[in-house]
This record gives C-alpha cells, structure tokens and sequence, in this order.
C-alpha cells in the first residue's frame, strides 16, 4: 500500500477492495483470519499476511474449517474473519446456519466474494440469499472505501447483536480500485471463552430456544436497518427513485445522476418502511441490482410498487451498456448514442502453461477411451481441444464421488477415471478417496500433484511445506495419505515421460478395484519459474504433421515456413518453451531438438 | 462539471498490463483526481486476454469505462487493440504495439489471427499511433520496459507532472531498474508526440 498524502490530511490510499478488507481488519484490530482461496477473495488474507504482522492469518484446507476456525476465535473472545468465493460458502453452510444459533462472544465477519459474470468461477449464485436462509445480518459495500469502512462497522454489529456478520463482495468490488481514506485503529482486547452450553452446545434442547433467540433477534436487526445510516437516501429529481447496493448501485449513480436514491449498505435485512417512505416520494421505483430480483421480491412481497428485473436482466454483471440499453427499453432514459459492434476476433481460451506437469498426463488419458470424471484446478483446461481428456467439472472434490457412481452403473466397457489436483484433493477429494476404498468402487483415480494451488495464483497448502505467513510446515505425504485410506495399488510416474504415463495409466486399469496414480511434477510457474534450455524446431526434418500440436502447449504455433507438399512447419517459441521435454516425445520425424543440440549437429 | 478521463489499457497475460494500470492509477491519484481502476485477471495468467480500465476526474463513480467511451486505449497486441477498438470514444486515440501473440487457437482450423489488425482499428478509431516497443527497447539495451515505454506514450495525451510519474514510476519497477524504465517511459513520450504531430 502506497500512501499518499496531503498536509494536514489523513493518509490516503490507492486500493482494491479486497485490499481495503485487509487495511479494515487492521482498523478494527481484527485479531484472526481464515479462509480458503478462491477468485475473487483470495488477495484479502494474502495482503494481511503481507501488511497487517499483528494479525494472525492461514489458509484452511477448506472453507469449512476455515469458518470453523475463525468461530473458535470468535467464541473465544477475539475478533475474526472468515474469507472465501461464492461456492465457498456453500462448503462452509453447515457451521454457517448453526453458527446463526450459537451466535459469537468476539465479532465475526465472514466474507462471500461472488463472481456475477463467472469471470472464473463454475456457477453465478447469488449468495445474498444466505443471509434471509441463515437469518443473519449482510452487509454490501459499493467501492473501496466502504469494503474498508464495512469491516469495523461488520464487527460492531456482530458484537451488539451476537451474530456472524455475512459481508458481501462481487468482483467487481475485490478487484477494482478506488481511494481509501485511513481512519482511526482500534485495540480491542481477547476477551477469552466462557463456557455456555446453553449457548454453544447445540442439541435440540438447547437449540429450540436457540432459534426463538434467532427469530428476536431478527426483529432487532430490522428494526436497526431501518435507522441505520448504512441505508441512506440521496434526493434528486423525485421523477424517479433507484434502490441499489453494491457494485449495482455505482453503475447506477453514473448512468442515473438526475435520480433519487435509496443506497443500501445493509442488503439483508431489508429497511421495508424506509423504502415505503421513499416510494411514495418518487413517480416511479425501480430496484437496480445484479443476478436475481433479491430485493425486488421482497419489496414486491411488502406491497411496494416497484420495477427491476425488467431493466437489469437476470444474467452477469450489470455493466454501463447493459444498464443503460435497459434503461432506455424500458423510457427510463433517453436513447444515446449507439455503440459500435466490436470486431470479430479470434478468442484466447485459457490454456495450460508451456511446461505445466499436467500436460503428460490429459496427453496420455485421452488415448484410453474411458470416461473421465474431472475436478476444478488448473488441470480442469484438459478438457478443452485439442486435449479434450476431461468429461466433466462439477465442484471441487466431485470427481472421485462422480467416478464412484459411475462406476456402480457402469457396463464396464470402458474404464473409469477421475482426475483431481493435490489441492482440491487435500481439499475435499479425500472423504470421495476414501467412499472408493470403503464401497470398493473399480475406479482409477490421477492424482495431479503440482505441490500448488496453481489456479488461484500459486498459495500454499498442506502438501506445500509453507504456511500462509510464511512459516515452515508438515509437509503431508501423500502417497503415506493414500495408503492409509486403504489404496493398494499406487503408482508414482513422471509427467513428462509419455511411457511411464502411458504404463501407468494401463497397470492401474488392470487392477480390479482402486487404484491412484500419482502425478508428481511442480508447477512450471509457481513457486519458482520453471526455464530450462529450450527445443526448437528443425526446419528441415519437420514434415509440418501437426503432432506436437496436439499437446496443446502455447510455446509451438503453426507459423513456420511450407513443406515441398505445402504444409505449415510447425514453431517453438524458445522465450516461451520451459524444455519440458515432451513435445519430442510425440515427434516421429525426430525434428525436435534442445536448442544447444543443434549447434553442435 | 464532472468531466471523466477514460483509459484503457488491453493486452495478453504477462505483457505488463497490469503494471501500466496501477502506475498510472497511482499518477492520477497523486495528481489530486478522484480514481478508479478496474480489471479482470481471473484467467490471463494463462494466455487469456487482459483488459484494465483507469479513469479520474473530480468524482467517479463506476470503476468501468462505458463502451464507445474510452478517450485513449493503449493497446499491447495487435488484435487485442482491433478487439476493443469500438470501445473508444469518437475523436479518441488508440496507442497500438505493434507485436503479435498468437494463441494456439490459430493453429486449429477454425479460427485464424487477423491479417491486418492495426489497419482494421483505424476504420474505427479517428487517431491510431503505432509503436513498436519490443524494438524501441532492444535500442535501449533492455527488452522489459515495453509495459513502461507503451505507458510513456500514453503520458502524452495527459497533463500529470513529470514529477508525479516519476515518483510512482520508482516506486514500481524492480529495483536497479528505474533509471532504464525512465528512460523507456521519456522514450514513449517523444515517439507518441512525434507521431501526432506528424499526422
Ligand atoms: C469450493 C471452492 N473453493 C474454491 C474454489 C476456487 N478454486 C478453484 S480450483 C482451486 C484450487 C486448485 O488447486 P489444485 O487442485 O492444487 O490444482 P491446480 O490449480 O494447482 O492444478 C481453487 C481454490 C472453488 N472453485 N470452489
């Protein structure tokens, strides 16, 4: 964080909101945080690893302990903070809905960074609707400033009502910048657990009263949103009132800036009577929100008048041509001028990196003609062409559990394999692992071990040797790991050795039961750029037979010059190429060569 | 009057997008202008596209650059330029480098990299600047100043401080290099101004 300031003003900062999370925490004097990575939350606990040295942070191996974790420190008395994706809360549902009951001693934050558009995410749901099912307060900030200010405000409540705090984030909101205005840090202190079973020992007895508890406490909160400056009115032109939060509500603010509006900070519970109030001020209400008509079904239940997803649709983010081609269908604004078609231009699809150590093994698994159960990583990129050697993505872990009823409906035509990274395997693979084992499943399971969790931009994990601050850790073992689920047949290869794939993948079929083949070779560009001497393509010996092309790797392109047949020679960009190794592997013309190698030819 | 500057800045993973944008988000905060920065970089470490949008004034509202609004695009690739090339305003300016990536995609048989991608934005935007910043920077001796030296010439559409950017320029850059990167960013400035002035 680069701070920029003017005499007599407070420290001011250029910030993403995930970063303005992490400067809120250190004003709060937030004194834990835990999560998993995810796209677009993972940068929060990473900045206060980085910037915030009183703070104590670690990644879980999954969102469930992760919350888990951060409500031990909340029930001790310390403030905390739970960070996770969109569909990391639905891993972390379980303690979530409990945790509504048991309520907190210190505050509890627990962030929900939700990706409208699927920028990189499986699915685009709207978790505001786990506030109304788990009946808990949810706060939205709209820029960067508020996801700073949000924070200490999360807490406040959090204390004063007894109750986890959901806070609310879309990409948009984590991965933009604005200026951050520093306040004033607090120094609570740990207050330390008090034992109250009625409070946190939740069997029926305990919980019945419990939830009499939620349902008060609800009122309490409503009653609050109602007062609360969170919820705030911006009088304009009274021709027509907005009511917006979040990313929503800035798009709104620009394309609208005649209007009133009804700004909410506090997403759930809804200010119902302030709303009212504003209603009948303005000619014509419309609720200006992304993804689904959250806001607008409550209004509409509460007998307010209203217009919303006839303007904003019901798909992605609401960008400034959506809102505004809305608007104007709807005569909510003048026609503008129109915008230009874009030029068709070729896509760039993810791809795997040159020397990614998944690459061997998608090369070698699409010849076996089985069906392959896949899971959510870096490695999900081998289901597209030309490697095409994934069936499907479901949810991290999935793939095991997938192979398993495959498996048990299966004609046994054709093999059965799943293929899960080491992350998402120590995340939420090894209960599917040991299903296999216990319901003696015919399965081959590939275990992708690149000592990463690559996708999210390289953090650490439990087979990683580090922890998030940096600390040396237990290094799992996870062959050790595999053996003690109960896997007789475990074999080890080397990625970028075709054969040894390709014996692999052959010995674990003919095994009658489960097998695991692991796949253990580190990530080309994390921790550690990967940049060994390079192969290049000899022109002469190239007979322009595409086959290298088929590994899918980003270094080798199509650009050489014509064969005396015509055909394209193919291409190794040698700034790109890592010297994996494996392209020659599938070159039957002998025409790759290490770079060095042809020097001396 | 709230008058909104609108930049834009596109390119492909690992080209330096990233650092041009937060360089000069930073120059226009420090220039006393309300800033916003946006981008989306879920994907691009892995070849994808990347596009980040800056823009300042007296207060900004939206992080996102409204379609046909952008007042310049600095574009790193060349069809990456021809993809956003609608997004500018009219009488805008798009600041193109003149390297190609070609994505494996090409090498299917359904998809083909543009012939004359740079020759195609001009049908679109009024004022197209070329550059080639791989070269300009093998000239001065070191081939990772091209997300600097592409920020250089989009400098020269702005009125910021020569102080101010090189300020946050110092303080970005990896160390031992910030002299080379001065150097590129003045280099950008004088071909972007040269350039427009030959029009
Ligand atoms: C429940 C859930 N949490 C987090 C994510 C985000 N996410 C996608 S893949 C991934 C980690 C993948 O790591 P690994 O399995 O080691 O594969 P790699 O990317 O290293 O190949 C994460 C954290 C998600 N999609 N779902």
């Amino acid at each position: 964080m680069e701070a920029s300031q003017k005499p007599e003003e407070k420290l001011r900062y250029l910030l993403s909101g995930n970063e303005a999370v992490a400067l809120g925490c250190r004003e709060a004097g937030v004194h834990l945080g835990a999560g998993y990575p995810g796209t677009p939350s993972t940068e929060i606990l990473e900045t206060i690893a980085r910037m915030v040295p009183e703070m104590y942070v670690q990644w879980s191996p999954n969102e469930k302990v992760g919350l888990e974790v951060a409500a031990g420190a909340a029930f001790s008395g310390a403030r905390a903070l739970s960070t996770q994706k969109h569909v990391g809360l639905n891993v972390a549902a379980d303690p979530l809905m409990t945790l509504a009951y048991t309520g907190v001693e210190g505050g509890l934050v627990v962030v929900t960074a939700d990706d409208p558009e699927l920028h990189s995410s499986q699915n685009e749901q709207d978790n505001r609707h786990f506030a109304r099912f788990a009946k808990l307060p949810m706060l939205e900030p709209s820029d960067s400033q508020e996801a700073k200010d949000y924070i200490a405000v999360g807490m406040d409540i959090s204390e004063e009502f007894d109750v986890p705090v959901l806070f609310r984030m879309t990409t948009r909101i984590s991965h933009s910048k604005g200026i951050v205005e520093a306040g004033e840090t607090q120094k609570p202190a740990i207050r330390g657990f008090t034992k109250n079973p009625l409070k946190y020992v939740m069997v029926p007895g305990h919980a019945r009263p419990r939830h009499a508890y939620v349902e008060e406490r609800l009122v309490k909160l409503r009653a609050f949103a109602e007062t609360s400056d969170l919820n705030r009115i911006e009088w304009g032109d009274k021709k027509l009132g907005i009511v917006s939060a979040g990313a929503a509500y800035v798009q709104a603010r620009e394309k609208l800036p005649e209007a009133s509006f009804l700004k909410l900070g506090m997403s759930y519970p809804l200010p119902l009577e302030k709303i009212r109030a504003f209603a009948e001020q303005v000619d014509r209400l419309l609720v200006i929100e992304e993804l689904d008509p959250f806001f607008e079904e409550q209004l509409k239940a509460a007998g307010i008048v209203c217009e919303g997803k006839n303007v904003t649709g019901l798909l992605g983010e609401l960008t400034p041509g959506r809102l505004g081609a809305g608007l104007v269908r709807e005569g909510m604004l003048g026609a503008s001028t129109e915008v230009a078609e874009g030029a068709e231009v070729l896509p760039r699809p993810p791809v795997l990196c040159p020397g990614c150590p998944h690459r061997g093994v998608f090369f070698e698994l699409k010849k076996q003609r089985g069906n392959v159960f896949g899971d959510i990583g870096c490695y999900t990129l081998g289901a597209l062409p030309p490697l095409s050697a994934m069936d499907t993505c479901l949810d991290m872990g999935a793939s095991i559990g997938n192979a398993i009823g495959a498996s048990k409906v299966s004609d046994g035509k054709k093999p059965i394999f799943a293929t899960i990274g080491d992350g998402t395997f120590l995340h939420s693979g090894m209960t599917g692992l040991l299903d296999a084992v216990y319901n003696r499943a015919n399965i081959t399971v590939v275990i992708l071990d690149n000592r990463i969790t690559a996708m999210t931009g390289g953090q650490e994990h439990p087979s990683t040797g580090h922890t998030l601050m940096g600390e040396e850790a237990f290094d799992v073992d996870l062959e050790g790991l595999v053996r003690a689920l109960g896997v007789e047949h475990v074999e080890n290869v080397m990625n970028h050795d075709l054969e040894d794939v390709q014996a692999a993948l052959q010995a674990a079929q003919e095994h009658q039961g489960v097998s695991v083949i692991l796949a253990e070779a580190p990530c080309a560009l994390m921790p550690y750029k990967i940049k060994e001497t390079p192969y290049e393509i000899i022109e002469d010996a190239c007979t322009g037979c595409r086959l290298c092309l088929q590994t899918g790797c980003p270094s080798i392109s199509l650009t050489g010059t014509l064969t005396a047949e015509g055909r394209q020679r193919a291409v190794i960009d040698t700034e790109t190429c890592t010297g994996c190794g494996l392209c020659p592997q599938t070159c039957n013309d002998h025409a790759i060569m290490l770079v060095s190698e042809e020097v001396t030819v | 009057m709230n008058e909104i500057q609108n930049m834009l800045i596109v390119g492909v993973g690992g080209q330096g997008v990233i650092l041009a944008s937060a360089i000069l988000a930073q120059a226009a905060m420090e220039a006393g202008h309300d800033t916003k920065q946006s981008e989306v970089h879920g994907m691009s470490q892995r070849g994808g596209t990347v596009s980040s949008h800056v823009r300042f004034g007296e207060k900004v509202w939206s992080p996102m650059v409204p379609e046909g609004e952008a007042h310049v695009m600095l574009a790193f690739e060349r069809a990456e330029a021809l993809r956003a090339a609608h997004l500018v305003a009219p009488g805008g300016v798009a600041i193109v480098n003149r390297q190609s990536i070609i994505p494996p995609i090409a090498s299917g048989k359904n998809f083909a990299y543009p012939e004359d991608p740079i020759g195609d934005s001009r049908e679109r935007v009024e004022r197209v600047i070329e550059i080639d910043a791989l070269e300009e920077c093998r000239k001065l001796g070191n081939e990772k100043m091209v997300s600097v030296l592409l920020l250089g010439a989009l400098s020269a559409q702005l009125d910021f401080d020569g102080a101010i950017w090189e300020k946050v320029i110092r303080s970005r850059v990896p160390k031992g290099t910030e002299d080379g990167n001065l150097a590129a960013f003045a280099k950008g400035a004088e071909l972007a101004t040269a350039a427009l002035a030959a029009r």
